[in-house]
């Protein structure tokens, strides 16, 4: 009973956050990332020489963009694009990917 | 270099299997929102980077707004990778793109036609002929005109000899075989106009491209670069890749050292520069100061300086309500008239168009222009910026961006010019696939 219980709450919770996440056609998140797909492809998809994004992990983009901002990881171009964007931007840019 | 076809330069950028991969998913969800039924009606003006990917982020972003794209040309051909072409390194099928995957992949209704006029009253455009379209949001996005009026003795007929290869299509390939046809010796003037102007560094890119089909071909040619200006996009980088690589061969004249131009001859394919001098040339590329294309000057959406002002968070115009104007014709602030950007500002103004239309808040906008040149087949450098708003501009955010380190190793430049490449079949891809 206890395990159903949860399930409900679990369902009530779902359906809860349905109706605010449907209504949003156009998130932050999808703003900011659109810019990422001129180089890295529609939704992180790239067809060519440029890594792609879509699926790798939320944890991975964001270390990566904090790395390439600091200087810690090796870059041509990556150094100059994330030192853009602020730690909440690249956290939204990371989950968006990790969702594709 | 030999030439590529398409299909390996698709292979050659591992394209080929994301094209496949494509194919298996035409048609999913592709239905056209149909009009009668739609939530709203937008009609995009030009299928260019900044039209075809405005009609593409609209339809992702809610596929219940019926999207109509007019663009007169049934293929497009693009600037970027133009000067590749001219350089030998790739034809003209690999610079070539549909509007298949926009019809069949994202529903866009592709209308091939021109806009002949608009009525901001009424809501509607004009296509040649006589039919009209209504909209309830219209997107323009038509790129350049040339100021024919600009220069003595160059107007449309003397392009025709003279060619600008500066909007695509036939005029890459009249300068492409002017330079396969000049003899070696033979002198090559390049003359670009002042600021503004479409994408800043592709004379520079141009110039260097072909010193590269040069070198290997007609080694004992020249290249005179006679600029408007006093300095250029990206120069400490280009001149450092030309010194490299081409020693002797490109010349640079900047505007008050005799590099403006006040007249050509086109007959004789000559320049004349404002302080006197004559310049014969073998082959002669005159890129013409230019403006925003004629539709939006019809539609009286230009201020003074023949560029559309607009809302830099919505791009909707400062002079017609529901009427956006993206990408070179447009006034962005700090973003340079490029591909990249067009393409951009289009996904900025597809979100600012579907949250009108669903009347929810638009998100902060954000903006990115990235642009590689290559100097040559192996070397390329690049300038990025990541932009946003500031007090209502488009404005660089402050402290980053900027261009390729110029210490950098030939490693690096050859990297850059591999991912010169991977922006093309990404960018591509984002627009047109």
């Amino acid at each position: 009973m206890h395990t159903l219980k949860q399930a409900a709450a679990v369902g009530v919770l779902t359906l809860a956050l349905l109706p605010t996440a449907m209504a949003e056609t156009v998130s932050r998140a999808a703003v900011l990332s659109a810019s990422c797909a001129g180089c890295h492809g529609t939704d992180g998809h790239s067809p060519g020489s440029i890594p792609s994004l879509a699926g790798k992990s939320a944890e991975f983009i964001e270390r990566a963009l904090k790395e390439f901002r600091s200087g810690d990881r090796p870059a041509t171009v990556m150094d100059r694009h994330a030192s853009g964007y602020t730690d909440e931007e690249i956290k939204l840019i990371a989950g968006y990917f990790a969702d594709k | 270099m030999s030439t590529l076809t398409r299909r390996e330069f698709l292979r050659l950028l591992g394209a080929a299997s994301a094209a496949g991969a494509m194919a298996g998913c035409a048609g999913m969800g592709a239905g056209a929102a149909r009009e009668e039924t739609s939530k709203a009606r937008v009609v995009v003006v030009g299928g260019g980077f900044g039209g075809a990917t405005c009609a593409k982020y609209i339809r992702r972003f809610d596929p219940s707004i019926a999207v109509t794209l007019v663009e007169p040309k049934q293929q497009f051909v693009t600037c970027p990778f133009g000067n590749a072409v001219i350089g030998g390194l790739y034809d003209m099928d690999a610079i070539t793109h549909s509007y298949t995957a926009l019809r069949e992949t994202h529903g866009v209704n592709v209308v091939h036609d021109t806009v002949t006029a608009i009525d901001p009253q009424a809501k509607s455009v004009t296509l040649n002929g006589s039919k009209t379209l209504g909209y309830d949001r219209l997107v323009l996005s038509p790129g350049i005109a040339f100021r024919w009026d600009a220069l003595e003795g160059y107007d449309a007929q003397a392009a025709e000899k003279v060619p600008h290869a500066w909007n695509g299509g036939p005029q890459v390939e009249t300068l492409s075989r002017q330079l396969r046809d000049m003899k070696d010796g033979g002198t090559v003037i390049i003359a670009p106009p002042a600021n503004p102007f479409r994408c800043p560094p592709g004379p520079y890119e141009r110039a260097s491209l072909i010193a590269h089909y040069l070198k290997s071909n007609k080694p004992k040619s020249k290249i005179l670069i006679l600029d408007a200006k006093e300095k250029f996009s990206k120069q400490p980088l280009f001149v450092q890749g030309w010194e490299a690589l081409y020693p002797g061969m490109i010349e640079w004249v900047g505007g008050t050292s005799g590099g403006k131009i006040s007249r050509v001859d086109a007959d004789k394919r000559a320049v004349y520069s404002e302080i006197g001098d004559e310049h014969q040339a073998d082959v002669l590329n005159v890129i013409p100061a230019q403006k925003a294309n004629d539709i939006v000057h019809t539609a009286g959406l230009t201020d003074d300086s023949g560029w559309c002002p607009v809302n830099q968070e919505t791009f909707e115009s400062d002079i017609h309500k529901d009427i956006h104007v993206i990408g070179d014709a447009t006034l962005a602030g700090a973003l340079p008239k490029s591909g990249f950007a067009a393409s951009s500002e289009a996904k900025v103004c597809a979100a600012a168009i579907v949250t009108a239309v669903n009347g929810e808040e638009m998100p902060d906008p954000s903006y990115v222009n990235t642009c590689y040149s290559l100097v040559a087949p192996d070397y390329g450098i690049s300038v990025a910026n990541v932009y946003h708003i500031r007090d209502g501009k488009i404005a660089a955010v402050e402290g980053t961006g900027g261009v390729s380190p110029k210490d950098a190793d030939a490693d690096f430049r050859h990297r850059e010019a591999e991912y010169a490449r991977g922006w093309y079949a990404s960018i591509t891809q984002d627009t047109w696939g």
